[in-house]
C-alpha cells in the first residue's frame, strides 16, 4: 500500500514538472492536458469571475438602453450590451473545459458564492456615466485583457484575443460620448466631470489588490496565468488614460497626480482599499440589486428554455415519426 | 468535479466558422441550444456579429470523437520513423538544380 502511494506521489511530482517545463517554454496547455489541480482550480475560479462580469456588467448600461438621447445612442448601447452578453458566453464556455458545468457556475453566481467585477455594484446616474464606463471602465478591463491573450490556458487566451478585438469599439463609444458633453454646455461638461469623479478610483480598483497584498500572485505567474502584475496594468492604464481626461478638458480627481519626468509615467495617490474590501464584501451601493436582476432575469428566462425545448423534442418526434 | 444535476442543461455544441470561401472551417467556441437549428441561430448571433462568416458548422459535442492527448507519443510514433517522406531526405545534386 505504502509502495504504491510512493510512485503516485513521484508519477505526480513528475508530472508537475513536465508541466512546469511546458509551460516555460511558452507551449499552451490545451483541455485534454494533465495539469495540476490547483491550476485548473484557480483557472475556473477566475475563467468564471470574468465570465460573471461580463454579464453582470450588462445590467448598470441596461438602464440606459431606454434612456439614451438619442436613436443612435441607443442602438450603439444595444451592440455594446450585446457584445458584452457574447463575452460572457465566450468565456463561459472557455470555462466548461476545465470540466464545471454552465448550471454550476450560474449557481454559484447565483447564491452569491462566486465574485464578479466590483465596479458593476456602482450606479449610473447620469448619461455621462455610460461614457465613463466605456472609456474608464472598458478601458481599464482592455488593459488587463490584452495580458490574459497571452495565458497560458490556451481557450482563455483565445477568448480573450476575440474579446479585445471587440471591446475596443466599447471604449471609443465611451470616450466619444465623453467628447460630445466635455464639449457641450456648461451642464453636461459638469456631467462629465461628475462622471469621472465618481469612475476614476474604482476603475483603479479593477486591478486588484496591490502586489504585495495579492497573495495568489506568485503562483499565478509562475503558471503563466497572468503575466503582468496588477500594480504595473494599473500604473499602464493611468499612463495612457490621463493624457485622454486632458484633452478632454477634465480633472482626474486624485490632488497627487502628477507627471514624473524620472520614470517617464505618472505619481498618483492611494486607492481607498476600505471601500475597496467594502464593496467586495457585498455592501457597494448595488450588490444586491444586481444580483437580484441576475436571478430574476434567469428565472425569468426559465419559460424561454423550457418552450425550447419542448420544441426540440417534438421537432424530434416528428422526424422520428416521418421516418418510420 | 460536478454535483449539480447537469442532465437538464441543453447539450453542448462546438462551433465552427468558415470566414471567407476558400479557408477551412475553423474551430471558434461552443454553446448549448435545444438543438441543431437553435445552436446554428444562435452561433450566429454570437460568433458573426461582424461579419466574421460565410458558413458555420455546429456539432453535437458529444458526437465528436478525438484523440486522447496522453497517448501523444505512442499515437502518432508509427510516422515518427518514416523520414524517407519528407523531401529532405534525398539527397540531389546542386546540377539537377532546384526540385
Amino acid at each position: 500500500m505504502d509502495a504504491i502511494k510512493t510512485v503516485d506521489a513521484s508519477t505526480e511530482e513528475e508530472l508537475e514538472q513536465a508541466f512546469q517545463e511546458k509551460i516555460d517554454a511558452e507551449t499552451k496547455i490545451e483541455p485534454r492536458d494533465w495539469m495540476p489541480a490547483g491550476y485548473r482550480k484557480t483557472l475556473i475560479r477566475q475563467m468564471s469571475q470574468h465570465a460573471h462580469s461580463e454579464v453582470v456588467g450588462m445590467l448598470p448600461e441596461g438602464n440606459w438602453l431606454t434612456r439614451a438621447p438619442s436613436l443612435k445612442r441607443k442602438a450603439i448601447l444595444m451592440a455594446k450590451i450585446q457584445d458584452e452578453g457574447g463575452h460572457g458566453l465566450y468565456l463561459y464556455s472557455a470555462t466548461e473545459t476545465l470540466g464545471i458545468s454552465r448550471d454550476e457556475m450560474y449557481e454559484q453566481l447565483h447564491s452569491g458564492k462566486a465574485k464578479y467585477s466590483s465596479i458593476f455594484n456602482y450606479p449610473t446616474l447620469n448619461w455621462a456615466d455610460i461614457g465613463a464606463i466605456g472609456w474608464l471602465v472598458d478601458g481599464a478591463a482592455i488593459t488587463n485583457q490584452i495580458a490574459l491573450c497571452r495565458c497560458s490556458y490556451g481557450p482563455y487566451a483565445r477568448a480573450m484575443v476575440k474579446v479585445c478585438k471587440e471591446e475596443s469599439f466599447h471604449q471609443r463609444q465611451g470616450y466619444e460620448i465623453m467628447m460630445v458633453m466635455a464639449q457641450g454646455t456648461p451642464e453636461q461638461k459638469a456631467m462629465a466631470q461628475d462622471a469621472i469623479n465618481r469612475w476614476w478610483w474604482p476603475s483603479l480598483m479593477m486591478f486588484g489588490p496591490h502586489d504585495a497584498d495579492s497573495n495568489r500572485t506568485t503562483q499565478s505567474m509562475t503558471w503563466k496565468i497572468k503575466r503582468t502584475s496588477n500594480d504595473e496594468l494599473r500604473q499602464r492604464f493611468v499612463d495612457a488614460t490621463v493624457p485622454q481626461a486632458q484633452y478632454l478638458g477634465l480633472d482626474v480627481p486624485d490632488d497627487k497626480l502628477a507627471w514624473n519626468e524620472d520614470k517617464k509615467s505618472y505619481d498618483w495617490g492611494e486607492i481607498d482599499w476600505d471601500e475597496f474590501r467594502d464593496v467586495v464584501a457585498g455592501n457597494g451601493l448595488c450588490n444586491r440589486e444586481r444580483l437580484q436582476t441576475r436571478r430574476d432575469a434567469h428565472d425569468g428566462g426559465k419559460w424561454v428554455r423550457d418552450a425550447a425545448l419542448a420544441y426540440a423534442t417534438k421537432q424530434k418526434k416528428r422526424a422520428a415519426e416521418r421516418a418510420a | 468535479m460536478t454535483n449539480s444535476d447537469t442532465s437538464a442543461e441543453f447539450p453542448l455544441y462546438e462551433v465552427f466558422i468558415r470566414s471567407k470561401n476558400g479557408l477551412h472551417h475553423k474551430h471558434v467556441g461552443s454553446l448549448h441550444a435545444a438543438d441543431g437549428e437553435m445552436a446554428l441561430t444562435n452561433a450566429r448571433d454570437v460568433y458573426t456579429r461582424r461579419s466574421e462568416g460565410v458558413s458555420i458548422w455546429v456539432v453535437k459535442a458529444s458526437d465528436m470523437v478525438s484523440s486522447n492527448p496522453d497517448d501523444r507519443g505512442a499515437f502518432y510514433d508509427p510516422n515518427d520513423d518514416k523520414m524517407y517522406r519528407h523531401p529532405t531526405f534525398y539527397n540531389i545534386p546542386d546540377e539537377v538544380g532546384h526540385m
